[in-house]
């Protein structure tokens, strides 16, 4: 991958500010999901809630699937491949998908090491729960970062402890010596220049959203308030009452999240939020894959 | 002179940051109650035109904005901005303003893969370095729209009357000329 593709990766992603990527399975629902203002729609054969339900081995989708799902919408399409998985990668890459997740939500296909996202030209989106791994990630390639909060869950509380975590130590990077720095690189395990830029500018040198475990407009809301630059929400659509209606109004709370009396107006009669699991309720953690 | 930027989506923190270096003030439109403040110049920026065009009408923004074009008030397009000012989307059946009298064609270029760096002549500029993301490119011009710039034949900024449309972002460069151009058609419409 040449320079000037991953600087245009990052550039996708900052389309992507300040909007909604969702979840969507079928081409019915990425149509929803576009008329309902999402920015882009994750393609996925199972949603997170339902991956926890069934269990088992869970994969890259069906190109037909992804292909289907391209046809259907005119925003950019993403889709999941297994943490180390490069051939599904390259796979996806073929069908000339617009971002690829290496996420922890399918089943890691390597316990150890990362995809080597440089030698690709389209761009990846990775999770991460601390600056390390995001930084890691981004020293492995990745154009675009989220937190991993907790997927299908419907519980905020890990993706508000991944997003506190990331802007705390930005925070206490941004304060620190350059002697201090060359210490913080042995820490977080990443090269030099990553640190000096977050000390310099505050900030990822990639967008960064938040993701796992976004129910309702207010979690967005919170998120946007924490710092994520956009959201993406998995579960909480598709597993909720009236998905039209609920993903419309998570959209409006992205664009707005500063303003309450708007966000109380958008919270009302979205019927059921998805039920949801609290997290120690769940026997998977699936923000414990890949660091 | 302050420039208003529709923030309901995309990368309008781009265009804040170019005014920022050009000594413009500026501020973000993302509801009506935005409006209420004097501004001399629009910008609508980069991002995906579908879900800018859905909360421009849902957040009540896209009545006050319309008349506000319609009757010849500065407005500056990048990309998806450029869409919403089209009167015609070849492959698409939305429009949103519609006031510029061009056919612009949606994702011209594929998908991200197609995405692309360029360098071209810009007129009364000069040469410009330009980002292409997902872009569109204008098909054909109408009427009195002028052609600014082309890049392989096809047209990627225009110009009618106080509108000025790019299919590129001038916004991701250290390139300000763009946007000092779109601020002289500010100052001369104020004057």
């Amino acid at each position: 991958m040449g320079n000037n593709r991953y600087t245009l990766n990052k550039e996708l992603a900052q389309m992507l500010k300040g909007g909604v990527i969702m979840d969507v399975t079928t081409p019915e629902q990425a149509k929803i999901a576009e008329e309902a203002g999402a920015c882009a729609v994750m393609a996925l054969e199972r949603i997170p809630a339902d991956i926890r339900t069934v269990g088992g081995v869970s994969r890259m989708s069906d190109p037909s699937m992804v292909k289907g799902i391209q046809s259907s919408v005119s925003i950019p399409v993403m889709a999941k491949v297994r943490i180390g998985h490069f051939t599904e990668a390259q796979i996806l890459q073929a069908l000339e998908i617009d971002y690829i997740d290496e996420s922890e939500v399918l089943s890691p296909a390597d316990d150890k090491y990362h995809i080597d996202k440089t030698q690709f030209n389209v761009p990846f989106v990775c999770g991460a729960k601390d600056l390390g791994e995001a930084l890691r990630r981004i020293s492995e390639g990745a154009s675009m970062i989220r937190t991993k909060g907790e997927p299908g869950t419907g519980d905020i509380v890990q993706a508000v402890r991944h997003m506190r975590m990331m802007t705390n130590e930005i925070r206490r990077i941004q304060s620190m010596r350059q002697d201090e720095l060359y210490q913080t690189t042995k820490e977080l395990m990443v090269s030099f220049d990553l640190i000096k830029f977050v000390h310099e500018n505050g900030k990822l040198p990639v967008v960064n959203f938040a993701a796992g475990g976004i129910a309702t407009p207010a979690d967005a809301a919170l998120m946007m308030l924490l710092g994520a630059e956009g959201v993406f929400v998995g579960s909480g659509i598709f597993k909720s009452g009236n998905p039209a209606k609920r993903a419309a109004a998570i959209v409006k709370a992205v664009t707005n999240f500063n303003d309450a009396v708007l966000l109380a107006k958008l919270s009302e009669d979205l019927g059921e939020a998805m039920v949801g699991i609290n997290e120690q309720e769940i026997e998977l953690l699936m923000a414990e894959r890949g660091k | 002179m302050r420039i208003g930027i529709l923030a309901v989506q995309g990368a309008f923190a781009e265009h804040e940051q170019m005014l920022e270096s050009l000594g413009a003030e500026h501020f973000q439109i993302r509801q009506k109650k935005d409006l209420n403040v004097p501004f001399d110049g629009l910008i609508l920026p980069g991002g995906e035109s579908t879900v800018m065009g859905k909360l421009l009408r849902e957040l009540d923004l896209f009545e006050p904005l319309n008349l506000l074009i319609k009757k010849g008030f500065p407005v500056f397009g990048t990309c998806a901005g450029l869409l919403l000012l089209a009167q015609k989307i070849s492959n698409d059946d939305r429009t949103y303003f519609g006031s510029m009298a061009l056919t612009a064609k949606r994702n011209a270029y594929g998908r991200q893969l197609g995405s692309f760096e360029a360098n071209a002549e810009f007129k009364d500029v000069g040469n410009v370095p330009m980002i292409f993301i997902r872009a569109p490119y204008i098909e054909e011009v109408l009427d009195n729209t002028q052609i600014l710039s082309k890049v392989d034949r096809n047209i990627v900024a225009a110009k009618q009357g106080n509108q000025l449309v790019t299919a590129f972002h001038p916004e991701l460069t250290n390139n300000t000329s763009v946007h000092e151009h779109f601020l002289k058609i500010v100052m001369e419409h104020k004057s």
